[in-house]
């Protein structure tokens, strides 16, 4: 790795992110606290307090009205940020839709973190993938690194001219967002290389006052204006591969795109994952390899726009696809695993498995993925939880 | 890209076509003090001179008079509750 104009800190995942903010230079910040967000928050209220961050700081009285504020400030014109997790951005959902429709690129960060009830603090993807038809772009990350470096790619993606669409930057609670890590942290000049100043070219102006997000009738631009988000969403893919790529000239970290892809070359058993559990699968998926066994890994980076081109090539020459979802969608199947049977219909006959696990923060240990890749290998199809407990 | 925006003021969109119901104020016992305006949520009614507008006393008449914009009044009789005096009636719109 080449690491160009940087300092090497150890910080936990949350604070990389809040470096991530400080070095986007945001101007406003508005969030309720929850936990495991809650130490992003509280890192940049303190980097307000000690004016290590040129922006304005409000507390609300909810999730809902932290998501209703920034939209003001970014229709205004200033770059914004709002954090959030589990119940916090379900509270969020309906303002998710106004930010999206009125074309605003604010970032978010979303500590994934299951949804009650029972109350549950831990790691899993319900309340992201519960937010999959936003109009968001969406984003998870394996490491405290690719976080910080994820959210400043994101003012990049979204603010672009032919995007205009929110971000949503992933990355799993406690496993990452309270975890220790080796981050390399940029010079602020080669951020702003990257990163130019936030110009909105439709900001709210007193010279010129508009109505905004205002009304329309069946027969108005309504549904125009959705098959545009539509539009953006795929063209946005191609964004996202050429900041990725001047992302890595610049600041020397290459994320690669939309997907990861480790060990797929010849692979007879490819298992998707996305967020820290594919670092697990990586892992196993080399020991199997040392072993005689041709096992890959597809790390899914975006979810949103989903990279179904990516994944049918990726895998063409497998046997048997396998996919762990870390939500599951009752009476269906798990979410990804449907995505992925959708991107590959009438295109490929391989058989997909779906492997709902790590629900609720339930640990996905090397011997899960093991039991995975010999349940495709024995032809296993449809939905399988995993490591889950006989007596309950 | 396209981006839900109005270039038209709102000022075009006349809401008053909505109403079934209007308040009529009766100036003969208006106080004039300018609850109804305040509480009106679509900025409806207007404060204007009153001064040779008919008024309960002769002190009143210092005071600016509430008169409803019917062109953006949907009806809501908000301003007909609020009223101290109970001096706006909410009549249908046929008679």
């Amino acid at each position: 790795m080449r690491e160009i104009g940087s300092k090497t800190s150890i910080m936990t995942g949350n604070e990389a992110v809040a470096e991530g903010v400080r070095l986007s230079k945001v101007g406003f910040i508005s969030a309720y606290p929850i936990t495991p967000q809650t130490t992003i928050v509280e890192k940049l209220a303190e980097m307000v307090a000690n004016r290590e961050i040129s922006a304005r700081y409000v507390e609300v009285e909810s999730e809902h009205s932290a998501m209703a504020a920034v939209f003001a400030s970014e229709i205004a014109g200033v770059r914004s940020y709002t954090a959030t997790s589990s119940q916090g951005l379900l509270y969020m959902h309906e303002m998710l839709h106004w930010v999206a429709g009125q074309r605003l690129p604010i970032v978010m960060s979303v500590v994934n973190r299951a949804i009650g009830p029972p109350w549950n603090i831990w790691s899993d993807q319900s309340d992201s993938m519960n937010q999959k038809d936003t109009g968001w772009i969406q984003v998870y990350s394996e490491s405290n690194q690719e976080a910080m470096d994820t959210l400043i790619m994101g003012y990049r993606i979204a603010e672009d001219s032919g995007v205009m669409l929110p971000f949503m930057s992933m990355e799993d609670a406690f496993i990452l967002s309270h975890t220790s890590e080796q981050v390399a942290i940029p010079d602020q000049e080669l951020v702003d290389e990257f990163l130019p100043e936030f110009r909105l070219g439709f900001k709210v102006d007193s010279d010129r006052p508009m109505g905004y997000g205002s009304y329309s009738t069946p027969d108005g631009p309504f549904m125009e204006l959705k098959k545009d988000m539509m539009e953006s969403m795929w063209k946005s893919a191609n964004v996202i591969k050429k900041v990725t790529r001047e992302f890595s000239e610049i600041l020397g970290r290459d994320y690669g795109g939309l997907i990861e892809e480790y060990m797929t070359e010849g692979a007879e058993y490819i298992l998707i994952a996305s967020g820290t559990v594919a670092s697990t699968a990586k892992y196993v998926a080399g020991k199997l390899r040392a072993d005689g066994r041709k096992v890959g890994i597809i790390r899914i980076r975006y979810f949103r726009p989903f990279p179904a081109e990516d994944i049918v090539r990726a895998t063409k020459d497998a046997a048997h696809i396998g996919v762990i979802d870390r939500s599951v969608s009752f009476g269906s199947g798990g979410t990804v695993f449907n995505e992925i049977r959708a991107a590959l219909y009438g295109r490929s006959d391989i058989p997909v498995t779906g492997f709902v696990a790590g629900i609720g923060g339930r640990d996905v240990r090397e011997e899960d993925i093991e039991e995975m890749i010999n349940l495709m290998a024995a032809g296993k199809e449809g939905t399988v939880f995993i490591n889950t407990r006989g007596d309950q | 890209m396209l981006v839900p925006l109005a270039e038209t003021s709102s000022r075009a969109n006349h809401t008053g076509l909505w109403r079934t119901l209007k308040p009529v104020i009766d100036y003969s016992s208006c106080i004039r003090c300018e609850i109804c305006w305040k509480f009106c949520p679509d900025n409806a009614i207007n404060l204007e001179d009153g001064r040779t507008t008919p008024a309960p006393n002769q002190k009143v008449t210092a005071f600016s008079i509430p008169v409803i914009d019917y062109d953006y009044c949907k009806g809501c009789g908000i301003c007909a509750n609020e009223c101290p005096e109970k001096c706006i009636e909410m009549k249908f719109e046929e008679e």
